[in-house]
Order: structure tokens, then sequence, then C-alpha cells
């Protein structure tokens, strides 16, 4: 019982490191990365007023807060974002939804994989900055062509991994669904698909950075709307300010993306910390 | 190989039918280009409600045994069947509980016991009460929720063998079921198997490292030697039932337990005796 006291004793003792080391790493964690970054302003902020780089080359933060300010409060963001936004989430939906489906349909039928696969290999090697010119000529200006550019950008890794996860089911695992006489169907539903869930997220969560990228790429080649379109509007017209408040526009885009996509995977797939496997 | 056997054969054998019959089975694996001889001419009689315990060195055959039986793999050679029908796949009537306790991480514990009355379209009213006893019984009451990644491993083990027992097996096959468990606990599971074995009248093949698990639970010991796994001996343990864990220290118990040690301890001629035997 002399133990038990002598523990007693110390609790207090012992809570008030833990207490200091919680602050310590909540600074770590959350005010030092902050100080680093309003720092980091501050010098570019410094650097191009010192040595007075003109805006048209390179702007002061500032400039571009006050040019992100505007493009808010005039509400022309709002269309560009919306417009990119539905080209990115709509391409990233179609590319994952084909990518699950000829993945699944390629494991299912061992034969597709040597009819199909080839040319999806093929269409891979080809960079997608080279083919969107025809897209856009084949499906014109609008939403659609960006659409199946993100789409053709998001299927491949989303396939890749899909058919990765579906075949990497554990031989003991296998064993006790035949042990019980599944069918291939039961097999399938009850073992391969949650299986796969780790994969397919890995591919989508590649997929959903790519999808932002095509969507930009889409719009470069050809478009009327749509925060890509803006972008070479201010470059053309060297408002860099500008081009640098849609650049932080898009990465918050691209960030409210993919930490929706993460919240969604880390309910899906609770039962295993993330898989990183990527394409290539 | 004939079987040999230390006591006479009692008088069972015509009056039940077996539940089993291995007869002249070999397995050969090929590893990396060369023939691995995993079973030798095992010959095996398992009479409808028999205990076979099977003990053996490490890597002997036991848990391959076990899948040939259960139409996981099939033989090299020999035949195999069950209640007199030739084993060519895996059958609903036979329960296995695996070596590792294999949980789906995805399922909860409930769940996982409640598999194998999903894939066999059993009727899930009728076997869900039996599933919440059975955690009860190996000791995972409060856990039906908890998901696989949260267990201990013998917690796992524990699920595993009451999913094998959800649902009403005929034929039970046990591949070390208890060997993430501490002392105690272990012979608290041997006496529920007895239980439920009595209770039941399942037919139970049972592989174990221990040998003292294999005399308190058998009606047969089944002695295996070293790879390539052969039947050395199977000795008829003749001791009243129910037994209890006092029984395990009688005359009559250490007996047993002294021969079949000391028949494992020289029953490794003929094969390479594997680095890792346990005994
Ligand atoms: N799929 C396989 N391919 C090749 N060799 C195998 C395979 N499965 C088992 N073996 C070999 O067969 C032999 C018997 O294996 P088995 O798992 O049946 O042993 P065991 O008696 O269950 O051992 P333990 O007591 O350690 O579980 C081993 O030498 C093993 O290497
Ligand atoms: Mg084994």
């Amino acid at each position: 019982m002399t133990l038990n006291q002598t523990g007693n004793e110390t609790v207090p003792a012992y809570v008030a490191p833990n207490f200091r080391e919680k602050c310590a790493s909540g600074l770590r964690y959350s005010l030092l990365p902050t100080v680093v970054f309003i720092g980091l302003l501050i010098f570019w902020e410094t650097v191009v007023h010192v040595m007075e780089v003109p805006g048209y080359i390179f702007p002061a933060p500032s400039a571009v807060g006050k040019a992100f300010y505007h493009g808010i409060a005039s509400g022309v963001y709002f269309i560009d974002l919306g417009v990119t936004a539905f080209e990115a989430v709509f391409g990233f939906i179609l590319g994952s939804f084909l990518g699950i489906a000829l993945g699944t349909i390629i494991v299912i039928f061992p034969l597709m994989e040597r009819i199909v696969y080839p040319y999806v290999v093929a269409l891979q090697t080809v960079p997608k900055v080279a083919i969107a010119p025809l897209l856009v000529v084949w499906f014109g200006f609008g939403i659609s062509s960006k659409v199946i550019i993100v789409g053709l950008v998001c299927l491949f890794p989303v396939l890749v991994n899909v058919i990765a996860g579906l075949r990497a089911v554990d031989d003991e695992r296998l064993d006790l669904l035949a042990a019980l006489s599944a069918t291939r169907w039961q097999i399938f539903r009850h073992l391969r698909f949650p299986n796969a869930m780790p994969f397919v997220f890995a591919g989508l969560n590649t997929a959903i950075v790519l999808s932002v990228i095509g969507a930009i790429v889409g719009e470069f080649v050809g478009a009327t709307k749509g925060v890509g379109f803006r972008i070479l509007q201010a470059n053309y017209s060297l408002d860099i300010a500008a081009a640098f408040a849609l650049f932080v526009l898009l990465s918050l885009m691209g960030l409210t993306m993919h930490s929706t996509l993460k919240f969604i995977e880390r309910r899906t797939v609770f039962w295993t910390k993330s898989q990183d496997i990527r394409d290539s | 190989m004939t079987r040999l056997s230390v006591i006479p054969e009692q008088d069972q054998p015509t009056s039940n039918s077996p539940a089993l019959v291995i007869d002249g089975v070999d397995m050969v694996f090929s590893r990396a280009g060369h023939a691995v001889h995993a079973l030798n001419g095992i010959d095996l009689n398992v009479k409808e409600g028999e205990f076979i315990s099977v003990v053996g060195p490490s890597g002997c055959g036991k848990s391959t045994l076990m899948k040939l039986v259960a139409g996981l793999r099939a033989p090299t050679n020999g035949r195999i069947s069950i209640l007199g029908e030739p084993v060519s796949g895996p059958r609903a009537d036979v329960g296995i509980v695996f070596q590792n306790p294999v949980l789906l991480p995805w399922r909860t514990v409930f769940e996982n016991v409640m598999l194998p009355t999903d894939i066999l379209k059993l009727d899930r009213t009728k076997t869900e009460a039996t599933a919440r006893d059975l955690l009860a019984l190996v000791g995972l009451g409060g856990f039906e929720d908890a998901y696989p990644n949260e267990l201990s491993g013998g917690m796992q083990q524990r699920a595993a063998i009451a999913r094998a027992l959800a649902y009403d097996a005929p034929i039970l096959m046990m591949d070390e079921p208890f060997g993430a468990l501490d002392a105690m606990t272990r012979e608290q599971m041997n006496v529920e198997v007895q239980r439920i074995w009595q209770a039941s009248g399942k037919t139970i093949i049972f592989i174990t490292h221990s040998i003292p698990e294999a005399v308190f639970l058998a009606d047969r010991v089944v002695v295996m030697s070293a790879r390539p796994g052969r039947i050395l001996k199977t000795f008829d343990i003749d001791m009243p039932r129910p037994r209890t864990l006092d029984d395990m220290v009688s005359n009559n118990f250490g007996d047993y337990v002294k021969e079949i040690r000391a028949l494992l301890g020289s029953g490794t001629e003929g094969g390479q005796n594997d680095a890792q035997s346990n005994w």
C-alpha cells in the first residue's frame, strides 16, 4: 500500500509536465507554422518593396490579397469557381466510376484484361495535355469537354488500384470463405470488395489531385469560363496579382476536395490506416 | 502404413458409421522447383461423435491434413471421404477453426461470428442468439461491437472459435485453437470444448502442440512424425468422462503424456527434423 501512496503523491507532479508538454506540442503544431507563414509573407512584402519589383513581374502579398478580396466581393470568383469545381468533381466521379467498373470487370473476366488493358495503358502513356485540344474540338468549349478530360485523367489511378485491391486477397481469408462453400459472388461481396476499399481510396486520393489539374488544362486549351480561363486572362493583361489570387483560390478548392475525400475515407475504411499505393 | 494402437481397439467400429475415412493420403508440395513431402501414407478412421487429437512436431503437416479433409486442397495420392461421400471440395457440414484467427477487419466481432450464417444463408434470427451466447461463453461478452483490431491475439482466436461453433456443423476441425491463450484460460476452454462436444455429439478433430491438452480432450490421440508426416501411433485414451482438470494429475493421465512425449522425442527418424520443433 505504500507503493500506492507514493503513486498518489506523484500524480500532480506527473500532470504538470504533461500539461506543459501539451502546450509545447500545441505550439509546435499550430503556432510555429503560422509564425513561419506570416514571417514569409512579411519577408516577401519587404523584398518586393525594397527591390522595387514591378507588380507585373512579381506582386506583393498585399496586392494579391487586394485582388483576392476584389474577386470575392465582386462575385466573379464564385461563377468561375463553380464551373471549375463542377468540371473537377463530375470528371472525378465519372473517371472513378469507370475505373471501378472497368477494374471489377477485368478482375472477374481475366480475358477482358488482355482485350481492354493494353488500350488503357496506351491511353495512359499519351499525355492528356496532348489530346486535350482534340477533345475540345470534339466536345466544344463548354463544360462537357473538361469533364471528359478530367474523367480520363482520373480513370487510370483508380483502375490500377481497384485491380490491385480486388486481387490482393489474403489466402487464409479465401480459405475461410471457401470452407463455407461460398460462391464466387459471395467471395466478391464479402471479401474482395471490402478488401479493395483501402486501395480504391488510395487511387481516389491520387485522382482528386489530378482532377483539378485536368480541369485547368482543359480550360487552358479552350474555355469561356472557369478559374483556368481567368488565369489565362489575367496573364494576358499582365494582372499578375489577380493570377496569384486565382492560384490561392485553386489551392483552397483542391484542399477542400482533398480533405472531404479524406473525411469520407476515414469513415469508410476505418479498419486501416490509409495506404498510399500510387499508380506509377 | 498400418495404424498402430497401444491399447486394442474397442468394439464400436461396426456399430458407428465412420464420419471420416482417410485412406493412403500423400501430399507433396512443389516449392521453388523441388518437392516438399508434407504427408506420407496417412490412414485414419474417425467414428461419428469421436474426439480425435492430433499432435506432431511443427511443420509435420497437421494443418495440411486439415485443409485436405476440409476439401480446400486435393491430396497428391489417396482418398478422403466424409460420412461416406468422397471429398471433392469444401462442404458446409465441416466447421473449421484455422491456426490463425482470420477475422474480417471490416466486420465487428459479432458480425464475424455471423459470417457463416450469411454465407450459408441461414436464418439470422435463429443464429443471433446462439452467436451472443457463444461470445459470452468464450469470454467476449461486451465485445460484440468491437472490431478485430481492437482485440488481443487470444481474444481474436476465441472469436474465431465462436464463429466455428455458431453454425451447427456436425464435424468440427480445430487447428491449435488455444495457442494464443494463457494457461488458465486455456484450461477453462478445454473444459468448455469437452462440454460442448458431449452436449452436441459433434465429431471433433483437434490439432494441438500441447500433449496434456491432447490427452485431456481426446478419445484417441494421433501422434505424427516430423516431415514427411506419418502417423506414428494412435493412443486410445481410456479415461471416464466428463474429465475434470483434477484428472490431469492422475497417474493414468501422466502415463499417457509420458508415453506420447517419449514417442515424439524419438519419433523423428526418417524425416528431416525442422529446427523449430517445439518438443
Ligand atoms: N502451400 C504450400 N506450399 C508449399 N509448401 C507448403 C505449403 N503449405 C505447407 N507447406 C509445407 O508443408 C509442411 C507442413 O506444413 P503444415 O502447415 O501442415 O505444418 P503443421 O504441422 O501445421 O506445422 P505447425 O505445427 O507449425 O502449424 C511444411 O514443411 C510446409 O513448409
Ligand atoms: Mg499448422
